[in-house]
């Protein structure tokens, strides 16, 4: 398997506090990686690692190959990594199909703009927002705002997707279309590193998963092993709902 | 609020552009504006829509910035009152002709707000709003002691510039043309520019800055590269403005009341609309003239621009155009 993406060594400090620490891991061609961690483990710092948001202090980031530490986010779009934030970020103004044709033009293949709004069409009708194209992103539902950022992110046609918690705040039946929805990405051939809470959904999209805590790698391995691994286990102690989840999503 | 919207990128193919209603009816301003005063040769008509094309150009260009981007240019006028002083001084004392002199200043100018632009637009919000202004006042300051320029006198053309014009009084009329064609290019540009991927860029910048990075927009050249385009005609009305009085001096290139003016025009018509800009600053020249002239009103326009700046915010955030969207939703298809 190739790699898409190689974390190495990297190091991230907020004044005195190390935010993550000697973080190593790999994402292969076509495979869903989960991130998982308590809270405050350091994840999005990763993410905001990995596209360039925050410079590493320490360590490299590399995409297909190419040395991609420090770059700015814009170049990072441009090479193939595309994301989704936490709590979203939509050009509130703009149409759905907009906000989608955005991320077209400025993605990878830095469309042109009647060519980017054919494929944001694309994009905005496959995450299920056909009925949506003209609404303006700030009236949308929550839900349907989380699959405008996954739509706007798709849209650049990346190699590799960030997903940042896209199923939170989701009620049972939008967490399946979603859940849905993310397979059909894999299906196109895009590798997905995915930051999630809901253990079951995580555990039963991951092909691996990384284990984060307080910016440390804990574990690694398939959601299996994660599982059963005993420091995963006493990491998420305190928490012991989160706990029985892990071993109910084994 | 919708007026910061692009509509044109809804339907997957523009029509060409002959084909959009948008570019006749700009056709149809800049013919009306240029035959109205021709009719009865009336001077008192042309000096009137001269202003009001100087105050549509520096709105549009204003609009690339305010509208679009969401960067709060305080000091736009700068890059006029820039643009008069070098097509002032290369006519001056080095004996260009107009023809070059303007274009030149517009180039100098555009390479100027460039450079700055680079430098001032890692700055946001408020503070990007103050180091406008701060770059007006220190170009005035500049030019109020830079001894080329004439210091605080000003420079002072003599008569004889216009005679390749054909005269002072033909070269009035001249200038006046010169002035409805760079107007009628600020339209075309606001319009070309908002309907295109660069213009897209810019909204996405304007809508939330940081995502717009991490969908891949290069920000910071973008930003300063609209920063630079939003200089270039304004310059040029500079220096053919200022041509036109053969007189320039540091308060009135670098008048800080004309760029609020300017600021409350754009808001008037609607930012980021290209129609609103130039509605806004039609109706905005007409209120000044009538406040100007008034007996009791005498020089009281900058007060009344202030209200209604503070009513629009507060009431009217869309302006016209954005009242007039959301009254008759089809206008938008016909309208920029």
């Amino acid at each position: 398997m190739t790699a898409v993406l190689e974390i190495d060594g990297v190091n991230k400090n907020f004044g005195g506090l190390r935010a993550v620490n000697q973080l190593s891991f790999v994402v292969h061609e076509r495979e869903i990686l989960g991130l998982i961690g308590p809270n405050g483990a350091g994840k999005s710092t990763v993410f905001n690692l990995i596209n360039g948001v925050f410079t590493p202090d320490g360590g490299r980031v590399k995409f297909c190959g190419i040395d991609v530490t420090g770059q700015a986010p814009f170049r990072v779009a441009r090479h193939g990594i595309a994301r989704t934030h936490q709590i979203v970020q939509p050009l509130a103004e703009l149409t759905v199909l907009e906000n989608c044709t955005v991320g077209a033009c400025f993605g990878r293949e830095n469309l042109p703009l009647v060519r980017a709004r054919a494929a944001a069409r694309e994009v905005a009708v496959f995450v299920g927002l056909e009925d949506r194209l003209a609404t303006p992103a700030a009236q949308l539902t929550i839900a349907a705002k989380k699959r405008l950022e996954l739509a706007r992110a798709l849209a650049a046609r990346p190699l590799l997707l960030l997903l940042d918690e896209v199923l939170a705040g989701l009620n049972p039946t939008e967490i399946e279309r979603m859940v849905e929805v993310i397979r059909g990405i894999r299906g196109r051939g895009i590798a997905i590193l995915i930051i999630e809470h809901l253990m079951q959904a995580i555990m039963g999209l991951s092909d691996r998963v990384v284990v984060l805590n307080s910016g440390q790698k804990l574990a690694e391995g398939t959601p299996a092993e994660i599982a059963a691994n005993p420091a995963v286990v006493e990491a998420y102690l305190g928490d012991p709902a989160l706990a029985t989840a892990l071993h109910g999503g084994a | 609020m919708n007026n910061g919207r692009t509509d044109s990128v809804v339907g997957d193919r523009p029509p060409p552009l002959l084909g959009r209603p948008f570019f006749w009816i700009v056709a149809l301003v800049i013919g009306a504006f240029a035959i109205a005063p021709l009719v009865g040769a009336n001077v008192e008509l042309r000096e009137r829509l001269l202003l009001a094309a100087v105050y549509i150009t520096l709105a549009s260009n204003l609009n690339l910035m305010l509208g679009y981007a969401g960067y709060i240019n305080f000091g736009s006028i700068v890059f006029f009152g820039l643009g008069g002083y070098i097509c002032v001084y290369l006519i001056g004392a080095r004996e260009w002709p107009l023809a070059a002199a303007a274009p030149a200043a517009g180039l100098a100018v555009s390479l100027m707000a460039l450079i700055f632009g680079l430098g001032i637009l890692r700055l946001r919000g408020a503070f990007f709003a103050l180091a406008t202004i701060g770059i007006n006042e220190g170009v005035q300051a500049f030019a109020a002691n830079f001894e080329p320029w004439g210091g605080s006198a000003g420079l002072y053309l003599p008569m004889q510039v216009f005679a390749p014009l054909g005269g002072p009084m033909r070269a009035l009329w001249v200038i006046y043309f010169f002035l409805i064609a760079v107007m009628g290019f600020s339209l075309y540009l606001s319009y070309a520019v908002k309907t295109s991927k660069f213009g897209l860029g810019l909204i996405a910048i304007g809508q939330n800055e940081d995502a717009a990075a991490v969908l891949g927009v290069p920000t910071a050249l973008y930003k300063a590269l609209a920063y630079s385009l939003s200089a270039f005609l304004p310059a040029l009305a500079g220096g053919l403005y200022f041509f036109k009085s053969a007189f320039i001096q540091p308060t009135d290139a670098f008048d800080l009341g004309l760029s609020t003016e300017v600021m409350v025009i754009v808001m008037l018509g609607g930012r980021g609309t290209v129609t609103g800009a130039a509605i806004g600053a039609y109706l905005y020249e007409e209120l000044r003239g009538s406040l100007l002239t008034s007996q009791t009103f005498a020089n009281f326009q900058l007060v009344v621009s202030g209200l209604l700046l503070l009513l629009i915010v507060l009431f009217a955030p869309g302006g016209l155009m954005g009242w007039l969207y959301s009254r008759w939703p089809r206008t938008r298809e016909a309208l920029e």
